[in-house]
């Protein structure tokens, strides 16, 4: 389903350019399944994807499935619009996920469906699959 | 890493700081040229003399310049990869240039014009038609689709992490802006010449919460221009010498592009990414932050002044807040006198190139708010990707 701030004017900015790293990431999102690299070889996890583990070098990687929960680190509300564009979508909450099942690891998301004026650190939030268009669907996050 | 004291500032110039777009018809090149050759006059030294260029932030087009200007050799041409935070280390680059035996009189510079379509507040946005944006990356795949487009969006996340952990407040954000702005104020140099009182702060309209209108920079064009030579030739030209003592660019590895993609390790998220610059540059110099006699901090957004003052050793991690609210920052009062210029904030914006042209006068003595008695001046650039940098000058 795509979400009332996609439809605001967000869902401008959802072009992708994935490269062979970031592709599994974004077909599994289009599943409505959250997935983060991990090391085979010394279970570190990191973010975005790329083709090593920054902890042991190793690029024997693996996409593991995380439950799509996790905890607001930080955010922001984006009250001015930088662009023209976007004069139909502030304010609009971007927020920083520590995101469970995968230790170290943040997401940068929008946090939607929830009063943004009572948001807080530490807040407990779960993905949000939001299908923008026919191709694409981003993450965000709603409060657990 | 600089030889200490092998190298001094002994030129700086600029053009008049204007409204964003202002500058228009003037090019830029035109801006940089003007700041170049007040920079040569400023120092006594010919144009003709120039033969290198050091820059930071994508660099200057050196072939440019030195056909508009007549250069007769250009020896040395290099710039710093990153933006805005290798500021202070340019002049480190004319540094290397120089000690190598490369060249023998380096500009360091930047030209800032922000047209409508150029302007940094939509720095990261794909669309829009602002100038400075790239297409995305599939690394900022992961923030662009959010709407995550401005560094004061970006710094913002930091910001809230440090009031969370730290009880930092934005009273201590406000002391920054009204203390820069009351330094301001004295130059005429500055764009900004109102005072602001606490009731104005907390009155601004909201950018990027929880950072406020007087939180950002400003919006300008200007281009500022600094000569390096060898502390040899330094000796005999027109002003005092500003000895390089120090100047370290870089950052922790997994500091990384920071504040972009969000990943920094947790101890340090919160921070100005400048501990380990800081750290090399204290060891290159043989100094520490209490023989800093005013600190000329880059200061994009205000938490990241308050930032600074920590990863620099002025206060403690954590205690930046209090540190400021005590007034420890204040011109003529405080401890450590901060951004006397009036900095990005009030005075203008050139990506940094203002702060060490503040740190060439206070060495100088020829500040329009001048610290007593000043020896050593710090500048920085940054925080942003690595690399920050830090830049220890000296009588």
């Amino acid at each position: 389903m795509k979400s009332a701030l996609a439809a605001s004017g967000m869902d401008e900015f959802a072009d992708l350019n994935p490269d062979a790293y970031t592709m599994k990431f974004w077909e599994a999102a289009r599943e409505h399944r959250l997935v983060i690299p991990e090391c085979n070889k010394c279970g570190t996890f990191h973010m975005p994807p790329t083709g090593f583990c920054h902890e042991c070098t190793s690029q024997d990687l693996k996409f593991t499935e995380v439950p799509g929960t996790g905890e607001i680190y930080t955010f922001t509300i984006a009250r001015h619009a930088v662009i023209p564009m976007l004069q139909a979508v502030v304010p609009y909450v971007i927020a920083v996920i520590a995101i469970d099942g995968a230790p170290g690891v943040r997401m940068v998301g929008n946090m939607i469906d929830c009063d943004m004026e009572k948001l807080q650190i530490g807040d407990k939030v779960k993905v949000v699959f939001d299908d923008v268009n026919e191709e694409v669907t981003i993450p965000r996050f709603t409060l657990a | 890493m600089t030889v200490k004291d092998a190298t001094a500032i002994v030129g700086i110039g600029r053009t008049p700081y204007f409204r964003r777009g202002q500058s228009l018809p003037l090019t830029k090149v035109e801006m940089a040229c003007q700041a170049i050759i007040a920079a040569c006059d400023d120092a006594g030294l010919s144009v003709k003399d120039i033969d290198g260029f050091a820059y930071y932030s994508g660099g200057f087009d050196s072939a440019w310049i030195a056909q508009v200007l007549g250069i007769p050799e250009v020896k040395f041409t290099a710039s710093l990869t990153g933006g805005g935070g290798g500021a202070s280390a340019a002049v480190g680059l004319a540094s290397a240039g120089i000690t190598s035996g490369d060249a023998s009189v380096v500009v360091s510079l930047m030209t800032l014009q922000q047209t409508p379509d150029a302007r940094l507040g939509a720095a990261f946005a794909t669309k829009g038609k602002s100038a400075y944006s790239a297409p995305s990356t599939p690394q900022m795949d992961f923030v662009l689709p959010s709407g995550l487009f401005s560094p004061g969006q970006m710094m913002s996340q930091l910001a809230r992490r440090h009031m969370h952990l730290y009880g930092t407040r934005r009273e201590a954000f406000a002391e920054i802006a009204i203390s820069q702005r009351d330094n301001a104020i004295k130059r005429s140099t500055a764009r900004f010449q109102d005072p602001i009182t606490l009731e104005d702060y907390f009155g601004a309209r909201m950018i990027s919460d929880p950072l406020c209108l007087f939180d950002y920079t400003q919006e300008n064009d200007g281009a500022v221009a600094v000569i390096t030579t060898s502390a040899d030739r330094a000796k005999d030209l027109r002003k005092p010498p500003a000895y390089i003592m120090a100047a370290t660019h870089g950052g922790a590895g997994r500091w990384g592009s920071a504040y972009q993609l969000m990943q920094m390790p947790d101890e340090y998220f919160a921070s100005s990414g400048h501990r380990e610059v800081a750290k090399r540059m204290y060891e290159a110099a043989g100094v520490t932050a209490a023989d800093v006699d005013v600190a000329l901090l880059y200061d994009h957004f205000s938490p990241m002044v308050l930032m600074q003052l920590e990863d620099y050793g002025f206060c403690g991690i954590g205690e930046g807040g209090d540190f400021i609210e005590a007034g420890n920052i204040r011109y003529g009062t405080g401890s450590i006198p901060v951004n006397t210029h009036g900095g990005n904030l009030s005075e203008a914006y050139v990506i940094g190139m203002t702060h060490v042209y503040e740190a060439v006068e206070q060495i100088r003595g020829e500040a329009v708010n001048q610290v007593e008695n000043c020896q050593i001046a710090l500048s920085t650039g940054g925080p942003a990707s690595i690399p920050t940098s830090g830049l220890l000058l000296r009588r």
